[in-house]
């Protein structure tokens, strides 16, 4: 290093096939949900229920979908803390519409177009207007909640018995949110993994400048997963609203962390450019591992909320771990 | 005239004329609220809020972002109502330095996950907001601190004092802001706080220690926490760990953004923060006044800071070149 030619640029030896594919962030999500699955099932004998599962996952099957195009997001260098709110302002605008009278097809046309308006506002502000999606999402945030009480109010607002219930229906025997969030993140896993479009995505996170010289349209990109976020959040918040059977203003109340959480648990970079759809999907069943594992072990739900923080935090520092190995 | 030039660019300037505004514009409408009864309900509403605020502007300022006050403030308001509850033969004062005690550990705990693990602040104090929240749970055992629990001569510390009857927690919140004005302008460690958020690159290389500067930074942000969290006990009278400090961060940051403290870091004043948080209980004091429902509150809160951004970004782009939107 002390010779004072010309340094040459060697190329820094290839990484061999087993490090490729075993460190990366969703073997950690992997080991973690094995792990969970192992310790759950030795605390109560009664965990290993497919079935009981599989109805536990009906319980965050719609944050796990949102999950999922939250992924895409946050591999494109921005954020969005605004789902939740979304969700709920979305199914209370959808509840109180049917409540009026307008007819429920109808009605729920109305309340995805809530979620695409205030997707637009998201990326108006983030991109349009350049400031920091992680700020303009606060303010979001409170601000749709903030709408969602104003509109519901303090009540519950009843569904109609026929729309209630989309987790009781079943496919081969699988309750249909699941079957929803496999079939979301199939499609989604292809565009993000095969197709330009997803390619892009992830040149834009990793170095937006290089992109722009590449001739990649970023902002039109980022707005049409800020867009895409905003409808996807209305059909969760609908779905919610069909599996509960009334609205609420607080419905996903916080629900925000526990997306966050997915993202990252499932290895997504938090400064973007990193992140597969598959790790999201992993970080999902994880968390329903653990908070069923914790419920059927007699846990406080208090606890739950210590260890949703703890994981967290945790995920994110392994990330960071790896991606600072394997990253030059 | 260029002096009288500059007063009008101040931003703090704008904000005193929006509150003068506000207020003739209500009280145009309702005259009983330019009393001096007002006032006292305007001064009440504000305390908590201005504490966190000057918490708050340090850790925006250091280009930092700290949203577990909430649950900082929940977690030791706790500790100190368990302390009361169970110990009562210990002399109520004795609950200031436990608090603040608690809060600082906390917010040092914050610290040590952004410097030692070099992760975004944003994601961790997300993290520990959960974590400490469901710490308040556990160390409680779900169960509120009732009024019976907290010391009479706390709960008069919110009524009256010895100086012209203005309540303690009024002076105290005051007497806060004007510590963290010399702290901020007249101290060494103030400047290199400013000197860190506006280049965090160059300050190391001018001999910052940029790891005590944000672990500090942190601790003082918990510690801030921690007296708005006894306080909060004698303002109110109980501490519940559902509802203790739910939210404040968005209260907060709410402030700190009308009052002009750049989420870029460098830029921010104790004046600025101060008119921002009385701007936010002018508002608050008459909602009520007008006959609106407590329930637009939220909604209002996030319409401002989505407007205070929008403000922010125009007359940065009028002033100086504007670096970059990256790094919350």
């Amino acid at each position: 290093m002390t010779d004072t030619k010309t340094p040459t640029r060697e190329m820094a030896p290839a990484r061999p096939a087993w490090h490729v594919i075993l460190v990366r962030p969703e073997t950690m999500t992997l080991v973690l949900l094995i792990a969970g699955v192992i310790g759950a099932s030795i605390l109560s004998p009664f965990f290993l229920d497919v079935n009981y599962i599989l109805r536990s996952f009906t319980l965050t099957a719609e944050m796990s979908i949102v999950a999922l195009v939250l992924t895409m997001v946050v591999i494109s260098g921005e954020i969005d803390l605004s789902p939740a709110a979304n969700m709920a302002l979305s199914a209370c605008t959808f509840a109180l519409m049917q409540d009026v009278g307008v007819p429920l097809p109808l009605a729920v046309l109305i309340g995805l177009g809530a979620g695409l308006a205030m997707g637009a506002l998201n990326a108006f502000m983030s991109i349009r207007m350049q400031l920091p999606s992680i700020i303009v999402t606060i303010g979001t945030l409170i601000l749709y909640r903030g709408l969602a009480q104003i509109i519901a109010g303090d009540r519950s607002i009843r569904l109609p018995d026929s729309f209630i219930g989309i987790n009781a229906i079943m496919v081969f025997g699988v309750p249909l949110p699941v079957v929803i969030f496999v079939i979301v993140a199939l499609v989604l896993g292809l565009v993000l993994g095969t197709t330009v479009v997803g390619r892009k995505i992830y040149q834009i996170g990793t170095n937006q400048a290089a992109a722009h010289h590449a001739g990649i349209d970023a902002n039109r990109i980022k707005i049409g997963l800020f867009l895409l976020l905003g409808v996807v959040s209305a059909a969760a918040g609908i779905m919610a609203a069909s599996r509960l059977g009334s609205v609420r203003y607080d419905l996903v109340a916080g629900g925000e962390l526990q997306m966050v959480l997915m993202a990252m648990l499932g290895g997504t970079y938090i400064f973007g450019g990193r992140g597969t759809i598959l790790g999201t999907f992993l970080a999902a069943w994880l968390l329903v591992i653990v908070s069923t594992g914790m419920t059927v072990a007699n846990l406080m739900p208090a606890i739950q909320l210590t260890v949703l923080g703890i994981l967290l935090i945790v995920a994110i520092i392994a990330t960071n771990f790896i991606y600072a190995r394997t990253q030059r | 005239m260029s002096f009288l030039r500059s007063i009008f660019m101040r931003r703090e300037t704008g904000i005193l004329v929006m509150i003068v505004l506000f207020c003739i514009a209500v009280g145009f409408v309702k005259p009983q609220f330019l009393t001096g009864q007002s006032l006292r309900i305007i001064l009440l509403l504000t305390p908590l809020i201005m504490i966190g605020a000057m918490a708050q502007m340090l850790v925006l300022v250091a280009r930092h972002v700290d949203l577990s006050i909430g649950s900082i403030l929940g977690f030791s308001a706790m500790v100190v109502g368990l302390m009361y509850r169970d110990f009562p033969e210990i002399h109520w004062l004795v609950g200031f330095p436990v608090a603040i005690l608690t809060g600082a550990a906390l917010g040092l705990g914050n610290g040590l996950l952004v410097t030692v693990f070099r992760l975004p602040s944003i994601i961790v104090t997300l993290g520990t907001l959960s974590l400490y929240r469901g710490m308040t749970f556990i160390i409680s055992d779900a169960r509120q601190i009732n009024r019976s629990n907290i010391p009479t001569e706390l709960k008069v510390m919110s009524r009256t004092s010895p100086i012209f009857d203005i309540p303690w927690i009024i002076l105290i919140a005051f007497a806060v802001a004007l510590m963290t004005y010399v702290v901020a302008r007249h101290t060494r460690l103030g400047r290199q706080i400013y000197a860190l958020g506006s280049n965090p690159v160059a300050a190391p290389l001018r001999g910052i220690d940029v790891t005590k500067v944000t672990l500090i930074v942190f601790a003082l942000s918990g510690a801030l926490s921690g007296l708005a969290g006894i306080l909060y006990a004698s303002r109110w009278g109980f501490v519940n760990p559902s509802n203790t400090g739910a939210g404040f961060e968005f209260q907060v940051i709410a402030a700190v953004v009308i009052g002009g403290v750049s989420i870029n870091g460098g830029v921010g004043t104790v004046l600025g923060t101060v008119l921002g948080v009385l701007l936010l209980g002018c508002v608050a004091a008459a909602l009520p006044l007008l006959g609106i429902a407590g329930s637009t509150q939220n909604a209002i809160y996030g319409a401002v800071i989505l407007i205070a951004l929008i403000i922010d970004r125009s007359v940065r782009q009028r002033g100086v070149a504007d670096n970059s939107k990256d790094i919350a």
